[in-house]
């Protein structure tokens, strides 16, 4: 792999406005995410919240590939996914103060952001809970013969749960069209990848179920776009389940109550140097795409809305105390 | 070390009952998610893997069912294996392992195979962790036969039981509510083993028995506290173990107020609560002056918002309201 693609004169094909949008989008969820932990402080946000940073490059070079109709199955470390997917961020910040304006009604929190419109289907707290459900989906689509494609978010972690193998082989078995997106930063809470796998090569592990495997560097967002683009191309052509492998690092704490025993700080530093951001925004220096004036521009209309998405959240109303036992079963709902 | 009488958190008590174990007895180990070099999930096992080394403090990759039943295996294999499922939510992982293997060997095989594991797990709601890490399942694992379900509330059970549980012969599950672990409390000298067969009166009344665990318990007594000064006199009731349920405590309490509420976080439908309902229906109905009540969780999956899920919740308010009433019924 090589860990630095994103290098001068290597890709001017790159087209200036899709650069721009690019790293608005990672600038966007990193900036998003950074108030988020203000906020978090000031308790406005409650529970467990898990941030993203240092991450960005994978759901924006993943999710920007996909379509309308395709679909996305999360973990609790969703913000990312859902902001560039398209969930309004003031409905993402709503969601965490818990108001009814929240894309989940307030009812799921920082971990279970939903939004049908964009085909979110969660933030799931269970680590592997959202496999089985991605293998579903795709057999669903497959079996109404429906273009869509199910991209479904992990960690490495969740490579050691029998979900994970089940969901893997099932996929494989049926040739379903879903794309598997390990998001490897390395760690799973404080277990350190070489501590819990006896083969850390993860994609390795993918392929053994004949399911077409690419290890990417998910700091390097161009890199990620073009695999995923590649893996959904053979999804799109009816090849079956596809993997990718980004190789990454999260930047923050895992939780908000995280101390941090497991790894030395000077490891995390040493990340941050090659973070997706700082990389992709020298990169397009470097090749003259950007300056100094359109980031400020690009800071400046991330700033605001942001600003907008929390006096959103702020004004937005508790859900009523009667209506507690709503959503237990459907309202008239179809089937 | 520990002569003098000493206030300690709940946290620390579990702590301190894991080491003593280890250090009494080899075969005791620990093993978990994150339980080394992360600490525990509530800092539970924080700076054990220092002093016991990673061969006894054991962190496992993200494989509840292998390592729960790991656990199940070794304990028939002659250890003496302390499990710990960082929370009840993920222990739904490991059902299988648990329902159909640590609960079954000894009956499947004729009585040759008994299963010594004890496993822990943090339980109940109350922290905005929404529905997928709130659950209050204890209850619904005292539906099996072949485990004991423990629920320690006081810094002296949590202290206590966990030796008691290593010592029995059969597969022990210890839930710990999660937002007990910074509770402080009075540990008194030289603490010892508590025994696991019995509920306890922790405060003496005439007028009402409340019938609670886990966190119930202190809802409970603070409610007692200030029906108290209305001249209600509550007697609350821990029931400590939901299974084996100890009848006679709290049938004898029955006999002496005649009324009887029954606090749970757990669902309603089908929960302990029903459960030791119909016990005292069976078994002290003509005790009885009016209806046995039940306050539980209100049959929702936990809402995300803070005021839902405190609405989800019982809280002392409610105990006291439900408390009143019931003591000026005349059955
Ligand atoms: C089945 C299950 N077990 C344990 C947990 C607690 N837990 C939450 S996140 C996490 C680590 C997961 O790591 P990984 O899959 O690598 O994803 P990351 O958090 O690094 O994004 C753990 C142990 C859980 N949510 N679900």
């Amino acid at each position: 792999m090589n860990m630095e693609s994103t290098k001068k004169g290597e890709r001017t094909d790159i087209e200036r406005g899709h650069a721009f949008h690019l790293l608005y989008e990672m600038l966007r969820i990193r900036r998003f995410e950074e108030r988020c932990a203000e906020l978090y402080s000031a308790s406005k946000i409650r529970g467990f919240m898990h941030l993203y940073v240092g991450e960005e490059a994978v759901a924006v070079g993943v999710i920007d590939a996909l379509k309308p109709e395709d679909s996305v199955v999360a973990t609790y470390r969703e913000h990312g996914h859902a902001l560039i997917r398209g969930i309004p961020a003031g409905a993402i910040m709503a969601e965490m103060f818990g108001k009814v304006e929240g894309c989940s009604r307030g009812r799921g929190g920082s971990m279970h952001l939903f939004d049908d419109k964009t085909h979110f289907y969660g933030g799931n707290a269970i680590v592997g809970g959202g496999l089985p459900v991605a293998v579903g989906m795709a057999l669903a689509s497959k079996m109404k013969k429906e273009k869509g494609v199910t991209c479904c978010f992990f960690g490495e972690g969740a490579v050691a749960e029998g979900e994970f193998h089940e969901s893997m082989n099932l996929a494989a078995l049926w040739k379903l069209p879903v794309i598997f997106v390990c998001e490897n930063n390395l760690y799973a809470m404080g277990t350190a990848l070489t501590l819990s796998e006896s083969v850390t090569d993860i994609s390795k592990k993918a392929e053994s179920y004949n399911i077409i495997s690419d290890p990417v560097d998910g700091m390097d967002v161009l890199a990620v776009e073009k695999a995923a683009q590649k893996a959904l191309t053979a999804v799109r052509a009816g090849n079956g389940p596809y993997f990718l492998e980004c190789r990454t690092y999260r930047f923050r704490a895992h939780s908000m109550f995280d101390p941090e025993l497991y790894r030395k700080k000077t490891e995390v530093e040493e990340w941050k140097k090659h973070g997706p951001i700082v990389r992709f925004t020298r990169y397009l220096k470097e090749n003259d795409l950007l300056n100094d004036k359109d980031l400020d521009d690009i800071e400046q209309k991330i700033a605001s809305e942001i600003e907008e998405a929390v006096a959103f959240a702020d004004a937005g109303r508790p859900e009523p105390v009667e209506d507690l036992t709503r959503f237990v079963y459907s309202e008239g709902g179809k089937s | 070390m520990n002569t003098q009488d000493r206030e300690i958190t709940y946290r620390e008590a579990v702590r301190e009952a894991i080491r003593e174990a280890m250090q009494k007895d080899e075969r005791v180990f620990l093993m978990g998610e994150d339980v080394g070099r992360y600490g525990g999930c509530f800092a539970v096992s924080k700076d054990m893997l220092d002093e016991f080394g990673q061969e006894r403090i054991r962190d496992t990759p993200l494989s509840e069912s292998a390592f729960v039943g790991a656990g199940i295996g070794a304990a028939l294999g002659g250890m003496l294996p302390v499990v710990e499922i960082m929370t009840v939510n993920f222990s739904l992982l490991a059902l299988d392992q648990i329902v159909n293997n640590a609960a079954k060997y000894l009956h499947m095989s004729g009585g040759l195979f008994n299963v010594p594991v004890v496993i822990r797990m943090a339980t109940g709601g109350g922290k905005q962790l929404a529905a997928q890490h709130s659950h209050s399942l204890e209850g619904w694992y005292a539906h099996i036969p072949g485990i004991k379900v423990l629920t320690p509330a006081t810094i002296e059970d949590a202290r206590g039981m966990l030796w008691t549980a290593l010592m029995d012969p059969d597969p022990v599950l210890i839930f710990e509510n999660n937002t007990l672990y910074n509770m402080k409390g009075h540990l008194p000298a030289n603490p010892v083993p508590v025994d696991i067969d019995h509920a306890i009166v922790r405060r003496p009344g005439t007028d009402i028995t409340v019938i609670t665990y886990g966190v119930g318990l202190f809802k409970a007594l603070d409610a007692a506290e200030k029906l108290s000064e209305d001249d209600i006199e509550t007697e609350v009731i821990d029931l400590r173990t939901l299974r084996p349920l100890d009848d006679e405590t709290f049938l004898a309490s029955v006999a002496k107020t005649h009324r009887v509420l029954i606090v749970d976080e757990g669902w309603r439908s089908g929960g302990i609560s029903a459960e030791i309902s119909a016990r005292i229906m069976e078994r002290s109905f003509y005790d009885l002056d009016a209806p046995t009540e039940r306050l539980c969780g209100v049959e929702v999956p936990m809402p995300y918002a803070g005021h839902l899920e405190q609405a989800a919740l019982p809280q002392t308010e409610d105990i006291i309201s439900i408390v009143k009433r019931m003591v000026k019924s005349n059955g």
